[in-house]
């Protein structure tokens, strides 16, 4: 009797910290949520585009011209690539995917890019499908044509068709740039650092041309035309445009993020407003609670004693399964979220299975205490064997599916795990913890249901 | 209701979603008053989207269903529908090629199979104890006979209904399937497991009385879950956020037709087939 109130207490004590890690946790639950402890500040519920508004953008990349070895590697730089571009924006936690094709999906190769709080698409596709062109280009020789045209107010135009032409070194060949700062003047330069391919090409070119200028374009236009005084062998060159400290930063940030390493066509856009999905959010809360309510009510009248156990059990259930939410973290979409009600749903199946099989076995005429036992151990094989069924199923849903299938097959699947461990046991402890060996018209009225008691009646078969 | 249902698929067709077909939806909101409907579609004809449906959403809103937008597109609508002063506002929008919907309806279809699959040889491996006098593998076909069942008959009131409101099929209906297939196994395990349970206590009873008994012994259970789960579903048709209404609704249908089905159908079926195997001896 002891050891069961000690496991008991322990239990309470286990769910109620868990809940009230839960509560604790939540913004909207505390009013003075920023004053909080930082621990608490770092577990909220991770929410998935459709709830927190976003922009979801499917790429297609084209790899035919990459070796079929090589797809997987040139995918996973392309994703970096692509990171790369999107963090230096400031994206909160942006989500780049590789989703490679197959048999089952079909498709072929494709990039997928979640941006929470994004919803402006127009920025967002710029934002990723920028690529700075850097080029170095030298002076022309001399002796190219140059058109002189006179329009009709007698005025001469000397139209050169381009003093400069492009050279091999392009940014292809830069390894990374750096932002710096004049010691005497303060403004700010760019330094680039080339590959090893790229050195040869600026040594090269630098021998070359000692002398002359050599133009260094970006996007099209020159930004610095610098003299060449000297060969430079290693692969060092300093772009000292006319730049405010912010454009130099976003240029060095833009020459590291580098070319794309395979081409990409946008496939499918979608943006979800902030306050759609905060609706959705608010809605779906709502129905949980009232939808908990009503199943809470519902096993206290009909199971009585029995039913406000597991009521308890489901309470600490769902305490435990939302702290795992937060804590792996799990993204919680909308589909995400019907996972988790489904599963609670099954929790309570496991229940009533129990119960059920309990008011049985008292009825063929156990004691009570010797029926909650057998209740537990008969009806354990079909909670064991559906809720198998259910988990293989979660399994190959999130193996298979479409992300949002994979939502609600991680959030399902996790819930009839849990339940398993949580819902399931504690029931069974509380109850036996109560130790109930009496078999009176009151025991019995608890442990009966619906309009009966839990009689012990001689069944005639 | 098989054959109803399947006459309703095939009359009135589920319409695909642009999730599985490929299509542009755009949710906006205007700023101070919605335009009339009439107001609207002749300033988008000449943009040449495709055929534009034009639908009424909250107070002042629209959705507009076309077909795939890119981005110089979507901003030349999102131009053409702002009035003067009375701006329109995007909620959302939502723009799928035609080669990720193909892929998504693959997916959905393969995950549905690969899944059937695993039940039917979970089932087989789970009643393997049980082979006498039926076959365990043939609990597992049976199972996936009225699981067809329980799938078709949501579906095709589904098609009947959304002939009239021009509901499509989205992920969520796929979903909606899916949670009905795993929560009628459920409900065909615990059916079975009985008759596993009472098999083995080895009465003398026919083989058709023990299923009769079984399945009589699970009826309260079967009904009590059903209850509860419609208990869930029915505040988040109510109160749920606007996407998962429909999921709401062919979830009730389905838990209704799945019970059904365990009951009075998946047994029924398991005693034919024993009779069914005395008679070929």
């Amino acid at each position: 009797m002891w050891k069961k109130f000690v496991l008991v207490s322990i239990i309470i004590i286990l769910g109620l910290a868990v809940g009230l890690f839960v509560f604790k946790t939540e913004p909207k639950l505390n009013k003075n949520f920023e004053t909080q402890n930082s621990f608490f500040k770092k577990f909220p519920f991770r929410l998935g585009l459709d709830l927190s508004g976003g922009s979801h953008l499917i790429y297609k990349a084209d790899v035919s011209a990459v070796p079929s070895g090589e797809v997987s590697s040139s995918m996973n730089a392309l994703r970096d690539v692509i990171e790369r571009r999107i963090n230096l924006f400031g994206v909160s936690e942006p989500v780049v995917q590789v989703q490679h094709g197959g048999l089952i999906s079909g498709g072929g190769e494709q990039l997928i890019v979640d941006l929470p709080g994004i919803t402006d698409i127009k920025k967002a596709v710029e934002m990723i499908g920028q690529t700075p062109v850097l080029e170095f280009k030298i002076e022309a020789p001399k002796d190219v044509a140059q058109a002189v045209t006179v329009d009709e107010n007698g005025v001469a135009n000397l139209s050169v068709s381009s003093p400069y032409v492009a050279t091999e070194l392009t940014g292809r060949y830069l390894k990374k740039a750096t932002l710096e700062f004049d010691q005497n003047t303060r403004e700010p330069s760019v330094n680039l650092q080339f590959d090893d391919t790229g050195t040869k090409l600026f040594a090269q070119i630098t021998k070359d041309n000692i002398g002359k200028t050599v133009a260094i374009y970006l996007d099209g236009s020159p930004v610095s035309v610098p003299t060449v005084r000297e060969e430079i062998p290693n692969g060092q060159a300093v772009i000292s445009g006319n730049f405010t400290p912010d454009e130099a930063k976003l240029l060095v940030g833009r020459l590291n993020s580098g070319a794309l390493p395979v081409p990409i066509t946008l496939l499918s856009t979608q943006t979800i407003g902030a306050t759609l999905g905060e609706n959705a959010v608010n809605a779906g809360v709502k129905a949980a609670i009232i939808g908990f309510l009503l199943v809470a009510l519902f096993l206290i009248l009909w199971y009585r004693l029995p039913g406000f156990i597991a009521v308890v059990a489901l309470s600490f259930y769902t305490a435990i399964l939302l702290a795992i939410f937060k804590l792996l973290p799990v993204t919680l979409t909308a589909a995400g979220i019907g996972g988790f009600i489904i599963s609670l749903g099954m929790a309570v199946d496991a229940n009533v299975l129990i119960f059920e099989r309990m008011k049985e076995e008292i009825k063929n005429g156990h004691n009570i205490n010797d029926g909650i036992h057998a209740g537990f151990s008969r009806a354990w094989t079909s909670v064991r064997d559906s809720n198998t069924s259910s988990i293989i199923t979660s399994i190959i849903l999130f193996w298979l599916g479409t992300p949002l299938i994979k939502g609600f097959a991680l959030t399902f699947g996790l819930g009839v795990l849990v339940s398993m461990l949580s819902a399931i046991t504690i029931s069974r402890i509380f109850l036996f913890a109560l130790g109930i060996k009496k078999n009176n018209a009151f025991t019995q009225f608890l442990f009966g249901s619906g309009f009966s008691s839990a009689k012990n009646v001689k069944i005639n078969q | 209701m098989v054959v109803i249902s399947v006459l309703f698929i095939g009359v009135f067709g589920l319409k695909l979603g642009i999730e599985f077909k490929g299509g542009a939806l755009t949710e906006i909101t205007y700023k101070n008053s919605r335009p009339i409907q009439t107001e609207l579609e002749p300033l988008l004809k000449p943009l040449g989207f495709g055929s534009l449906l034009l639908q009424p959403t909250g107070e002042l809103g629209y959705i507009i269903k076309s077909r795939d937008l890119d981005n110089a597109e979507h901003a030349l609508l999102l131009k053409t529908l702002s009035l003067g002063e009375n701006t329109a506002t995007e909620v959302s929008f939502n723009s799928i090629g035609p080669s990720v919907g193909s892929e998504l309806a693959r997916k959905s279809i393969f995950s549905i199979i690969f899944v059937v699959i695993a039940i039917i040889i979970f089932i087989t491996f789970a009643f393997r104890k049980v082979s006498q006098p039926v076959k365990s593998w043939k609990y597992g076909v049976i199972t996936v006979i009225t699981l067809l069942h329980d799938i078709i008959i949501p579906a095709g009131i589904f098609a009947f209904i959304s002939h009239y409101t021009g509901a499509e099929v989205e992920t969520l209906f796929v979903l909606a399937l899916l949670t009905i297939l795993g929560l009628s196994v459920h409900d065909k395990i615990v059916v079975f497991d009985r008759i596993r349970e009472n098999l083995r206590a080895g009465t003398k009873q026919t083989f058709a009385e023990t299923v009769g008994r079984s399945t009589s012994q699970t009826i309260v259970r079967s009904i009590n879950i059903t209850l509860t789960i419609i208990f869930v579903l029915v505040p988040l048709y109510l109160f749920g956020p606007a996407t998962t209404k429909d999921f709401a609704l062919i979830l009730t249908i389905g838990l209704f037709f799945g019970i059904y089905s365990s009951l009075f159908f998946a047994s029924p079926l398991l005693v034919l087939v024993e009779e069914w195997q005395k008679k070929k001896k």
